[in-house]
This record gives structure tokens, sequence and C-alpha cells, in this order.
């Protein structure tokens, strides 16, 4: 599973400098930095209450920070925001699940598709010429990623009847369907059992082959996180601890120290 | 033993869901009960009842109209939006005062126009400078639109009581002459009335079936965070909204004002929207109508048939039921079953 990453891994992708965050009088984020290359998987890792959330809510611009930079694609900006990060391919995954929950799973993903809408509403409404073959191109590309993620059997079934882990896979399918440079994925395995989570490895890994698309990773599953990954960047207390292979992680005293106490 | 108690679980789930919603359950028979009560003793005029039967779903469609304005602006932005009936008054003031000088169908699309400058203006002056901020501070602002509105609406248009002819036909007819004794009296004006609100309430059901700007709109209602993450713009989204509850409002205020003139009390009579809301639930389309029937229909019954039990077996009065009918059905609501009959529970995490 561990490949040596350098073979298809490409030009910096993102890059995030001296970040800092924080809410009131808790410092969530204090100067972090670290960059992902393109096609990489990138895992961010930490103890509870670390900031992995708030990193991932930064870069696709939920939360604005108050120090530091971000550059994606070789451009600059102070802060992003959720709208522009979609319309320059980030998309995201959440942690507890934000699924359109009274929609089908169809229409879950067609909601993803809907930046490249073009058609005007009235063309819709009555479904004339450009307006339905635009549909019938978005339905495609969308059936498409249906069938990558196998759930074909529950397409027009509304999500919010499915069980978790098919939730969680809905989560991705929305997020692939805005056809992503960079996926965001915020604990995809949570609350999974392990054929769950060995289906999502799977999902993850085919999305990275695939598609080349360079996946940020938070996840608490060590096992997981080793086998996928590229590069982990260990957070504590909203400060970065580590960077490295999951080799080098794995050795690091400062990150066994963060995750199981200090004799004092 | 696990079997066991995974059993008595689930019957003490089920038991508990009927506690629940007893008083639903009982609400509900009571009111058909009520409703059959008047056919069974008056078996001689069941052409009557079907008058007031009709009556009744008639004003309840209209309600209907006023409370799909509420459901829509709260599904997708979670604003209690006060200034509903500010709206519909403005609109109906708009077009009539209008007309006046122009062709109605003129007249109608300007008020539109200016509804969804309203709509925009609302988006750019209160919702994005107010974003993130407690409910109670937004639902406080659009009650300063709405006494704004008011004023201005009166200020430009004057404040008199204006006519709008929308040309409906105002004689009443008489149909099911042979299955009933006397007939059935229908208005055909609230007929016509009944049939433009309810082709508005299936085009808006269409449009939000079937386009995907209506599924952007249902995406916003299901999840603010995760429609962001896929790049719908909640800005436009916002304006889209407001715009389609002040075309809502404006034919609510056509209809109602060419039934009742275009006067100040307009805005009253929306306020009865709320109770509306309350019964079916403020995040539910289907809520909203038939909430809107159901009050409808119980306010116009209760004051034909329930006024002379009132005056004969208490002494009372018993007129004017009609009036408090909507608000103490709604409070029968708020008692029991908060959420409204489609509405969403709210489990607060704590």
């Amino acid at each position: 599973m561990s490949l040596p990453a350098p073979r298809r891994v490409g030009d910096v992708l993102l890059c995030v400098d001296g970040i800092s965050l924080s809410f009131g009088g808790i410092q969530a984020l204090s100067g972090v930095c670290f960059d992902v290359h393109e096609r990489e998987i990138r895992a961010v890792i930490g103890p509870n209450g670390a900031g992995k959330s708030s990193m991932l809510n930064v870069i696709n611009g939920v939360y604005t920070p108050q120090q530091g930079s971000i550059t994606y694609r070789g451009e600059a900006f102070e802060q992003m925001n959720p709208q522009r990060a979609a319309r320059m391919g980030i998309a995201r995954t959440f942690q507890s699940l934000a699924l359109f929950k009274g929609m089908s799973v169809l229409d879950n993903l067609m909601a993803g598709r809907n930046l490249r809408m073009r058609a005007g509403i009235l063309a819709q409404a009555l479904r004339i010429g450009p307006a339905e073959r635009e549909e019938l191109e978005h339905r495609a590309v969308v059936e498409r990623i249906i069938d990558f993620l196998e759930i074909q059997p529950w397409r027009r079934q509304p999500v919010g009847r499915l069980p978790y882990g098919l939730q969680k896979r809905v989560d991705l399918g929305r997020a692939l369907a805005l056809e992503p440079k960079l996926l965001l994925l915020d604990e995809p395995m949570a609350g999974m059992n392990s054929e769950e989570k060995q289906d999502m490895s799977r999902f993850i890994l085919d999305v990275n082959d695939e598609f080349g698309t360079t996946i940020v990773l938070i996840e608490h599953d060590m096992g997981v996180v080793m086998d996928l990954s590229d590069r982990i960047v260990v957070l504590d207390y909203g400060r970065k601890i580590g960077d490295g292979s999951p080799e080098q992680i794995r050795t690091s005293q400062r990150v066994i120290n963060a995750y199981l106490g200090v004799a004092h | 033993m696990i079997q066991l108690d995974g059993q008595r679980s689930l019957a003490n789930l089920q038991l508990g869901r009927l506690r629940r919603q007893w008083p639903v359950l009982a609400l509900a028979v009571a009111l058909l009960a009520g409703l059959a009560a008047p056919l069974a003793t008056r078996a001689a005029a069941p052409g009557f009842f079907l008058e007031v039967l009709l009556a009744g779903l008639m004003s309840g469609v209209l309600y209907a109209l006023v409370a799909l304005g509420f459901v829509l602006i709260y599904k997708s932005s979670g604003v209690f939006n006060f200034a509903q009936g500010a709206m519909v008054l403005f609109a109906a003031l708009t077009t009539a005062r209008l007309a006046e000088r122009m062709p109605l169908a003129l007249a109608f699309l300007v008020a539109l126009g200016l509804m969804i400058v309203f709509a925009w203006l609302v988006e750019r002056l209160v919702l994005r400078p107010l974003v993130n901020q407690d409910p109670v501070v937004l639902l406080m602002a659009t009650l300063g639109i709405s006494f704004f509105l008011d004023g201005f609406g009166q200020i430009v248009w004057g404040n008199d009581i204006y006519k709008i002819d929308l040309g409906l036909p105002k004689e009443p007819m008489i149909v099911a002459q042979q299955t009933f004794d006397g007939g059935v009296l229908v208005s055909r004006e609230d007929l016509a009335a009944a049939g433009i609100a309810g082709a508005l309430v299936l085009a808006l059901a269409l449009f939000f079936r079937h386009t995907a700007i209506g599924r952007a709109l249902r995406a916003v209602a299901d999840d603010h965070q995760a429609a962001q993450s896929i790049g719908i713009p909640l800005n436009r989204i916002w304006v889209i909204v407001w715009s389609v509850a002040g075309f809502v409002a404006l034919v609510a205020g056509l209809v109602w004002g060419s039934k009742l003139g275009v006067q100040f009390s307009l805005s009253e009579i929306a306020l009865k929207a709320l109770p509306v809301v309350i019964l079916g639930g403020l995040t539910s389309v289907p809520g909203a109508i038939l909430g809107g029937l159901i009050i409808g229909v119980g306010e116009k019954m209760a004051e034909i048939f329930l006024s002379p039990v009132l005056s004969s077996v208490f002494g009372m009065a018993g007129g004017g039921i009609e009036d408090w009918f909507a608000y103490v059905l709604a409070l029968l609501f708020l008692l029991v079953r908060p959420e409204g009959l489609f509405g969403e529970r709210h489990i607060d995490r704590v």
C-alpha cells in the first residue's frame, strides 16, 4: 500500500502559510504551515480539539483566519469563501453528515452539479432544448459517480433514510459531483465498522488514482491513515508538531508524546 | 435477555409515540366529529353544509397562499418573516394604484418588478449585514421591515380603500340542484380565486421539484453549510426566495383585494397565516397548504354551526368565532404538538 509517492505526485497545489485562527479567547490554530502536492493524499491528524476541522474550514473558506495566507494553484488568498472555493475546484465532505436529507441520492449529487448549470430558470422549468440536454449531460456524470460508489440500488431514496455508512458515501459522491481538483475529507470513516472502512479506503484510493484528485484527509484511525496517505501533518493544540511520511510520523517522539502524554 | 429487552424497548417506543400523538389524534377526531355533526343533525340541508364547506375551503386556499410565503422564507433562510403581511398589502396597493393609470396586466408586472427590487434590497441591507446573528435579531429586523413597508406604502400610494377589478365573475351560481334540495350556492369569484391560488401552489411545487434552481433552494433549506460547500450562492438564493415570496404576496394581495378592497386591514388578514404555519409546521410546504385548508374550513364551520350552540347553551352572544378560532386552534397545537403537523422536531444538543 505504501508505494513510494513521488512517482505520481506533482507540483505544489495548495500551501497554507502561518495560519492563525482564534474564536474569542480560544486559539484554534497558531501559525500552521504545510503544503499539499498535486495528486497527493495528505492526512491531517491530531488528538481531539487539535484544530484539524478548523484547518479544513479555513481552506474552504468557512472560517477566515486572523493571520496567514492560502496559496492555491499559485494564487495567494488572505481569505477564501466557500463558494469561491467550490468554483476553484475545492470540494469537501463533512464530519457530522450535512446531506440534503429530504432529497434523493440522485438529487443530492445533482445539486453538486449546480455550479456547472447554465440554462435559465424558464428553460429549465419548461424543459426546452438546451436545458434538457444540459440536464441529461449532468445526469450522465452523476450516474457514473453513483456506479463508481456502488450506490445504484438507493438512487431514488431520500438520503435521510439510508444507513449511516451509505450516507457517508453519498456525502463523498456529492463532493465528487463537483469534479474537484482538491478534495477535503473530514473524518470520512468516523463511526464505521471495519468492512465499511475498507470500502471507503478503496473509494478514496480509486478517486485519487483514477481521477488524479488531490486529497486532504482528516482521520482518527491510525491504521487507515498510515495505509492511505503519502504524507501526514500532525496538529496538537492548534500547532503543527509533525510533518512527514507515515514512517517518520510513526517514530516521531513529539507525536508519540502528544498522543500518549508525557510523564512529568 | 437482550432480545427481550429489545422487544420491550420497541414496545415502549411505540407506546411513547402513541402517548405523544394522542392529543393530535384526539384533536383530529374532534374536528372530524365537529364537521360531521351538523351533517347528521341537519340532514335536511346537506346542501347548506356543502356551501359552508366550500366557502371555508376557498378562503383556506388564500390562507395557504400567504402561509406559503412564510414557509419559503423560513425554510431557506431560517428567518421568520413578520413582513409577509406588509408585503401582501404593499404589493396589492401598488397594483391597485398603478392600475388607475395603466392596464392591469402592466400594473401587475411593474408591481412584480418592485417586489423583486424589494427582495434584493432586503438581502443587501438587512439579511447580509445580519448573517449569523440570533434568530431573534432577524425576527426584529423583519418586524422593522414590516413597519417600514406599511408606512412607505401609505406615503407613496395613499391610505384610502382602493378597488382592484380582476374581472372575476361576480354572480354566484347554483349547482347540483338535482342532488340537493335547493342546490348548492357557489360564489364564482371565490371559485376563480381558489383556482388561481391552487394553480400557483402547483406551479411552485413543480418549480421546486423540477428545476435546478428549485433543487438548489431545497438544498439550502436542508443544510446551509453543505449548500455553500458545493458552490450554491446563499445570497442569490435569498434574493430568489424573497422574490418568490413577494410574488406569492402579490397574488394573494390581488385576490383578497378584489374581494374586500385594498386597504390597511389586508396586512392583518395576512396575519392569519401565522396560525396556519403553526398548524402545518414552519418548514413544510404541504403543511402550509393543509393548514390553510383546515383553518379556512374550521373557522367557517365554527362560525356557522358552533355559534348557535354557544349562544343557546351558555347564553353567550356567540358571533365572531371566525375571528379567533384560528388562534385558539394554533394555541392548542402549540400545547400538544409545537412542531405542527408536518414540521421538523427540533432536538437540540445540550
